[in-house]
């Protein structure tokens, strides 16, 4: 096995692993918080990406165009909880899927009206388009860039919950609403801002994932399901549970697309082995999920209160 | 009440029977093929309604039982043509439906075991996901045109029966979806069915009766996959084409919708939904590219502003149907 | 009949069950009372294998039940009423009976025959009914029935799953008195045939009904014995009826 392509694969993985943190903070957040199951998080992973693209274009300047993009996709999920998302949160939770679920359809069918039916390349800049040399293994500079991206992210949302006074109301929120309500918290704020976070980070991880795959119509549908089982596995408000489970399911999902054949073919035919390697892998990480929920039914890192 | 429900079914299933019948007698061709669209995709709602509707389960995953189903069909009629796979290969229609009811029934049976070991929220993101892997697992298969799916080149041979003949094809859907029904209400009003509606009301008293519900519950996840994934034969049947398109966790939103529009926990409800559906979807998608706009903010205001269901809007009261709520999980 | 052994549970640091040992004869009308908050549906939902205790066990019938779920006791002939009542209400009265006959039959797994029409649950159903006073109401919906009738309905659900032994939680709560002196007469004529264990807060019924009484204050049981020991208790009279006259 080479290492240097068992690094640029590692390295694939924790990537994965971050834009799948990214969507998944959001979700749980608002799963743990809010009790609200929402489809629609996959627009704003699409938004995110379609506002920075098309910025890019304009401006020419990536960092410009993260920045703006990310205040456009906060703008957007403001009027959209404000407008309909907070008319969910008592809902059933089947009311919230139907709705999110139009929620998402509108949005795929502006985006297409908008930017049309194909999707848009998005440029980087020379400097960002660059490798380095590590040991060895040449890596590409953006992806690094995406990798601490994340985990700046990652330590925010961590000192968001654990330090500030917002993280306390957020977890008080979490445990109990109406004792939050009692401690004089703004629920409506609240819960608010944490929809409009977690939105924004959905758009982060669009923006970061578009130069590579190019932003289109409906890119964030699938992920969101991954995004899903990050969730599960992490357990239910977990933003450790989510992050752990993030990167666990990147490297897995990765590691298993690139080796899977290979450990098949100790053991079979490497026919055989090039046939049911891919399916397998495909279906990896959902299988872990299910080991999982056998195991340990509310995830890694169940909630305490709920 | 019951009446004006029982009457209004009854004129809407005639109508559904004689109406494009006629009209492709009458030379407009293209009304039966929507309606054949139509009664597949009701037969499918209505095997999700049995666990939505009356099991108060929300399973997010159904399409994965249709893309089984059509599957079932298509990859034998491959290997029957190409070679290969020699136990598979077949053009009998019955080795499609064994295949495709029983696989279904049996990814229904292991999916099932793991996902009704949760509730609520995690319930239906966990169908949700074993759909998805479905539908992974279909697109990393190469030899089935994995992303762009595969043509098939017959329909399902049966003795006696020309699937190609549209107005066959048509009888047998509509045949089907009446005997799928009738099996419905024959499970409901069981004494299987009673444990299932009673737990959907309140699970934790049926327990305490000494009633193991999460077999039932499984059974029935096996019941309602096994219908879907008989729905998915005859689909394949209709579209003469497979792909993993058809498991798009969408399609699942879709038959949901359909269920709940047609008001959960009522038989034909599930009919009403599928029709309201394809008629929108044709014609708004006549009058728009963009009909999913369109589509996408009747779903948000349906959720919004009616309660119940469209079927709930025939009638006044809806005191003596079990499970009169709309399905889910409730909160809290 | 009953017995715990040192039966222990905390929620979160709190201890709502404090090594219970507690022994019900077989066939006594055994009740528990206490104040608000001493931990008695806590205690009875551990008895019919709704929570799992921390620690200690429970026999019945000699039998060691611990931990185990609530689906497998009615079959051992334990079998619980609610506090909250939870009939299911979009049913009517005969269909749930019927349900908890089914229950008793063993499995459920016909799928063909309506159930509804079926006289080996509907027959039964009805004898249970009449047997609580609800004959009259058979095909009534629950979401008709008052919430006496609803009591009455729960004790004839529980009676239908053909128990020797029944845990009654608060079969009184926020009757009447007419309806809780009916449900007295009910409760009597149970007397004797089943072996009972009651939580009740309405003194009146306990008194005139237990054959013996034990007292829980603070997941703790302070006191067992007949009505006349738990009167003349003073550590009762202290920890419970000398503070909670309304109880």
């Amino acid at each position: 096995m080479d290492s240097a392509i068992l690094i640029t694969q590692a390295i694939n993985g924790l990537q994965l692993g971050i834009l799948l943190f990214l969507l998944a903070s959001g979700l749980t957040l608002t799963f743990g918080i809010m009790d609200l199951i929402n489809l629609s998080h996959a627009s704003f992973y699409m938004l995110g990406a379609f506002f920075c693209a098309s910025l890019t274009l304009i401006t020419g300047s990536f960092f410009l165009s993260v920045l703006l993009a990310l205040l456009a996709t906060g703008l957007v999920a403001f009027f959209v909880e404000t407008s309909l998302i907070r008319r969910l949160y008592h809902r059933e939770h089947l009311d919230q899927l139907l709705a999110t679920f139009g929620l998402l359809l509108c949005f795929d069918t502006l985006v297409h009206i908008f930017w049309g039916p194909a999707g848009i390349v998005m440029p980087l800049p020379a400097w960002l388009n660059g490798q380095v040399g590590l040991g060895g293994v040449v890596l590409p500079i953006y992806r690094l860039i995406i990798i601490g991206a994340g985990l700046l992210v990652a330590l925010l949302l961590y000192w968001l919950v654990a330090h500030t006074r917002t993280g306390m109301l957020i977890r008080a929120g979490a445990s109990n609403r109406v004792m939050a309500s009692a401690l004089g918290v703004d629920i409506k704020m609240l819960f608010c801002g944490v929809f409009v976070l977690g939105s924004v980070f959905a758009g982060l991880a669009g923006m970061l994932i578009a130069p590579i795959t190019e932003a289109s119509i409906g890119m964030g549908n699938d992920i969101i399901i991954t995004a899903f089982v990050v969730v599960i596995i992490g357990g239910i408000g977990s933003i450790k549970g989510a992050f752990l489970g993030a990167v666990l399911i990147g490297m897995i999902d990765t590691m298993g697309r690139a080796y899977l054949d290979t450990l098949f073919a100790l053991f079979m035919s490497s026919n055989a082995a090039e046939t049911a390697a891919p399916a397998i892998s495909a279906m990896l990480i959902y299988l872990l999920m299910a080991v999982l929920l056998v195991v340990r039914p509310q995830g890694l890192f169940p909630p305490r209160l709920r | 009440m019951h009446q004006v429900r029982g009457i209004a079914t009854f004129v809407i299933m005639a109508l559904l029977a004689t109406a494009p019948v006629l009209a492709y007698l009458g030379g407009a061709i293209f009304w039966i093929d929507i309606a054949t669209r139509l009664v597949i995709l009701a037969i499918a709602a209505v095997s999700l309604n049995l666990l939505l509707g009356f099991a108060g389960l929300a399973s997010f995953g159904h399409a994965a039982f249709l893309g089984i189903g059509a599957y079932a069909v298509g990859i034998p009629v491959y290997h029957e043509t190409y070679g290969g796979l020699d136990w598979l290969a077949s053009y009998s229609g019955w080795v499609h439906l064994a295949v495709g009811v029983g696989g279904a029934a049996l990814f229904a049976l292991v999916t099932g075991a793991v996902s009704l070991r949760t509730k609520g929220v995690h319930f239906i993101m966990i169908t949700m996901a074993f759909s998805q892997m479905m539908y992974y697992a279909l697109v990393s298969l190469q030899d089935y045109g994995a992303d762009d799916g595969l043509s098939i080149d017959l329909r399902s041979e049966f003795t006696g029966l020309n699937l190609d003949d549209p107005l066959t094809l048509y009888a047998v859907c509509y045949g089907s979806l009446l005997l799928v029904i009738f099996l419905s209400w024959r499970i409901v009003n069981s004494r299987f069915g009673q444990v299932l509606v009673a737990a959907k009301s309140n699970e934790e008293r049926v327990r305490a009766l000494g009633i193991n519900t999460y077999r039932y519950q499984l059974v029935a996840y096996v019941i309602s996959g096994a219908i879907c994934g008989f729905a998915g034969v005859l689909m394949a049947n209709y579209t003469v084409f497979i792909s993993p398109s058809m498991l798009e966790w969408s399609r699942s939103g879709e038959l949901i919708f359909m269920v709940v529009l047609g008001g959960a926990a009522f038989l034909f409800g599930p009919v009403f939904g599928a029709i309201v559906f394809i008629l929108l979807e044709f014609y708004l998608s006549r009058f728009t590219i963009y009909w999913h706009l369109p589509f996408g903010l009747l779903l948000i205001a349906s959720v919004l502003f009616i309660k119940g269901g469209l079927s709930g809007l025939l009638t006044f009261s809806r005191a003596g149907t079990p499970g009169a709520s709309v399905a889910g999980n409730p909160k809290e | 009949m009953l017995n715990t052994r040192a039966l222990h549970k905390e929620f979160g640091g709190v201890t709502a069950t404090d090594r219970v040992d507690l022994q019900v004869t077989s066939g006594e009308l055994h009740a528990l009372i206490g104040p608000n908050g001493a931990g008695k549906t806590t205690l009875i939902s551990m008895l019919s294998g709704m929570l799992k205790p921390d620690s200690g066990s429970i026999f019945f019938d000699n039998q060691d039940i611990t931990g185990l779920p609530a689906h497998v006791l009615p079959g051992l002939g334990l079998a619980r009423s609610f506090q909250i009542t939870s009939v299911f209400t979009e049913l009517c009265v005969l269909d749930n009976i019927a349900l908890a006959i089914q229950a008793a039959a063993g499995h459920s797994f016909r799928f063909w025959t309506n159930a509804r029409k079926d006289k080996t649950l509907r027959q039964p159903a009805r004898q249970y009914a009449d047997r609580v006073g609800l004959l009259p109401r058979c095909d009534d919906t629950v979401s008709n029935l008052s919430h006496g009738e609803r009591r009455q309905l729960e004790i004839a659900m529980a009676l239908a799953t053909q128990p020797r032994m029944l845990l009654l939680d608060e079969p009184m709560a926020g009757m009447g008195p007419e309806e809780s002196r009916e449900m007295g007469e009910l409760l009597k004529t149970l007397k004797g045939d089943k072996t009972i264990l009651m939580v009740e807060h309405d003194m009146d019924t306990v008194f005139s009904l237990a054959d013996r009484i034990s007292v829980l204050v603070y997941g703790k049981i302070i006191a067992t014995g007949s009505t006349e020991e738990i009167r003349a208790n003073p550590d009762v009279q202290r920890a419970y009826l000398g503070t909670a006259a309304d109880a």
